[in-house]
């Protein structure tokens, strides 16, 4: 009797290395897909792939997708894992997105308003029929006309801002305490809401999306309404310590949603409108939204509404949504665990046995 | 083994080991007891030992002897990957000898050749908090470990014996660290839970994804949670290995067919192997004399 070794080796993972660097390749007679291309091309697999990576590099992003195969979770694991070894030089003053230079930007709440509805590059107005052109190679699209400079130059004023204006939108304190950062420090509960936000930035796009929607579903009772979404570039400013000024180190492309709810007021609160606030880098509008809609039920506790929806959940929410994390721990169950069910095993048959003595004779079955 | 200098020494930057040193420092201080911890992403995936990798990472020197297994074996994949890396990244001398390592991080077992004062062992944890699957919350849990409040675990542990007659925990089977922390030994079956009692080496225990540290000091005493008349009882399959006849060793079963073929070999292969090289002498001395 053959006892057939099934614990793997060095020349098992060195085969499979190089059939995965053969298969990411694909057939050869096949031109190979460039990075550029994929930054151009795949932009919005690009911008989620550096949301949920934390790290706003375009082509490292784009070098992580073509090293995946595609695989956006995998990509986003790529580039974590190469943040992870890079110096931390500071933290950025917060962005000013009232200033952004902005490509797209809508109000579901006011049919116009002080800068303009821009509807930009967007998918919303498309019929989703397949292209057949696209398929086939071919000239370039005619450019897209000119934007006239009057919607650039307006000042585009938040909505929500003009809400609270008005006395209707709950004002957001300032807790004049330094945000945490979640990728150093370990996530303790009841979280902050910049902790709560920024877990949210880096979350899983398909889990907050399925989240945000149970909340329009009346899993955690919310009525929001898009007052805003706006993309654009916004400069990143730094005050690093030896200067002790603010200097601008570059412009990023964002995506910015907020929500606005309903709040029936509580005993030492009137009745206004609470915002949730979602922001992604790049173009994301899908997870902004979730994003907004997740951390507006994540408020209720602070609001001091009943807690009863999974969204709500600070805990469940919170970590269960990154999904390296959940794509690691699930995925690891393939990993072997013999020892484990070995002892499994001795303790079912263990088990059986005490059952099976125990039974009176005419009840066991032939 | 020259290491991959685009790194530094053992992948993580000096701040962030120093970071890990001081919640392992606490860790020993505070036998038992979880210690949160800025865990960083490693390009290993988490579930794979992020938490064993940077705890390694953290202690490892370039004069160590680093041994990796998984499943007690220094040959699954995944312990032949995590070796691969701190041998690139590190450069260290790696070996398969439990007695020659000076650092053994280990996936599930805890090997069969007693440790001494000069090793440390390292543990890959999944799920550090011991409670968890009885309060999935940390704030909760958190509290329930300041007061020392674990009567739920007790409660759970005495509806089993009240349910089969035993204790129906086989792995990851809760420990009172120092009579104050109730912890998790992490998935190994509960047969190897006595030796982590008074143990010489230093056990430190990483979690990557969950972020938190903890530790049991040289000679610590780590009991299992049991009860006077239904004492902590460690299961082994009832045989012996087939290639060095061990009836003390945890055994793997292996299924040699689809006819309820089966065989039993040790869990932990250095244990397997020196066995099996020592028979070898005896018998070569054996026929010389």
């Amino acid at each position: 009797m053959a006892y057939v070794a099934v614990k793997g080796g060095e020349r098992a993972i060195g085969n499979a290395h190089a059939w995965l660097a053969e298969t990411r390749r694909g057939d050869a007679a096949v031109s190979e897909l460039e990075v550029a291309q994929i930054g151009q091309q795949l932009g919005l697999a690009v911008d989620r792939v550096m949301t949920e990576g934390s790290c706003h590099d375009r082509d490292l992003a784009a070098l992580a997708i073509k090293q995946s195969k595609g695989d956006l979770i995998e990509a986003a694991f790529l580039l974590r894992a190469y943040r992870t070894t890079l110096p931390r030089f500071g933290y950025a003053e917060p962005l000013d997105t009232a200033a952004m230079l902005i490509r797209r930007r809508v109000s579901a709440t006011y049919k116009d308003l002080p800068g303009g509805q821009v509807l930009g590059p967007t998918f919303d107005y498309t019929h989703r029929l397949l292209d057949f052109a696209l398929a086939a190679a071919g000239e370039p699209p005619a450019p897209a006309p000119e934007v006239e400079a009057e919607a650039e130059d307006a000042v585009a004023p938040r909505v929500t801002e003009l809400l609270s204006r008005e006395g209707l939108m709950r004002r957001e304190e300032d807790a004049a305490q330094e945000p945490a950062d979640l990728t150093r420090q370990p996530l303790s509960f009841p979280a902050a809401r910049s902790t709560r936000l920024q877990n949210l930035a880096r979350g899983d796009e398909g889990f907050l999306l399925g989240l945000g929607y149970s909340t329009q579903r009346g899993y955690g009772n919310s009525h929001p309404f898009v007052g805003e979404i706006r993309q654009g570039s916004v400069t990143v400013c730094l005050t690093p310590p030896e200067l002790g000024f603010e200097i601008e180190i570059g412009e990023i492309e964002v995506t910015e949603c907020q929500m606005v709810n309903q709040f029936h007021g509580s005993r030492s609160e009137p009745p206004q409108f609470t915002r949730g606030y979602g922001l992604v880098l790049g173009h994301g509008e899908r997870k902004a939204m979730s994003m907004a809609l997740v951390d507006r039920a994540l408020m209720a506790g602070e609001l001091g509404e009943d807690r009863t929806a999974p969204a709500q959940d600070e805990e469940f929410v919170l970590l269960h949504s990154d999904n390296v994390e959940a794509t690691g721990f699930v995925e690891h169950l393939k990993l072997p665990h013999y020892v484990d069910f070995q002892s499994e095993l001795e303790v079912v048959r263990l088990m059986r046995a005490t059952v099976a003595s125990q039974a009176e004779p005419e009840q066991v079955e032939p | 083994m020259n290491r991959d200098e685009a790194y530094n020494f053992a992948y993580l930057d000096e701040n962030t080991k120093r970071m890990i040193r001081r919640a392992l420092l606490k860790a020993v201080a505070i036998p038992g007891h979880q210690v949160p911890f800025g865990a960083r992403e490693m390009p290993l995936p988490y579930g794979w030992g992020t938490g064993g990798i940077q705890v390694t990472a953290a202690v490892l020197g370039a004069g160590d002897v680093l041994k990796v297994i998984d499943q007690g074996a220094d040959d699954t994949t995944n312990a032949v990957s995590i070796r691969r890396f701190f041998n690139r990244v590190a450069g260290v001398e790696t070996t398969t000898h439990t007695g020659d390592a000076t650092i053994i991080q280990t996936r599930h077992r805890i090997p069969e050749a007693a440790l001494t004062e000069a090793q440390i062992l390292v543990y890959q944890v999944p799920m550090p908090e011991p409670l968890f699957r009885l309060e999935p919350r940390l704030a909760e849990t958190k509290r329930m470990h300041a007061l020392a409040d674990y009567g739920l675990m007790h409660v759970k542990l005495y509806e089993d014996i009240a349910r089969h007659g035993h204790i129906a925990t086989s792995y990851s089977y809760p420990v009172m660290v120092d009579g104050r922390y109730l912890m998790s030994p992490s998935p190994i079956p509960a047969f190897d839970n006595p030796k982590m009692d008074r143990m010489p080496a230093l056990q430190l225990f990483g979690a990557g994804r969950e972020k938190r540290i903890y530790a049991v000091p040289p000679y610590t005493e780590v009991r299992s949670l049991d009860f006077e008349d239904h004492p902590f009882r460690p299961h082994r399959a009832n045989a012996s290995c087939e290639l060095c006849g061990s009836r003390s060793s945890y055994l793997d079963e292996v299924v040699t067919d689809d006819r309820g073929g089966r065989m039993f070999v040790c869990s932990d292969t250095d244990y397997c192997e020196t066995r099996q090289e020592d028979q070898q002498t005896e018998n070569a001395k054996g026929e010389a004399a």
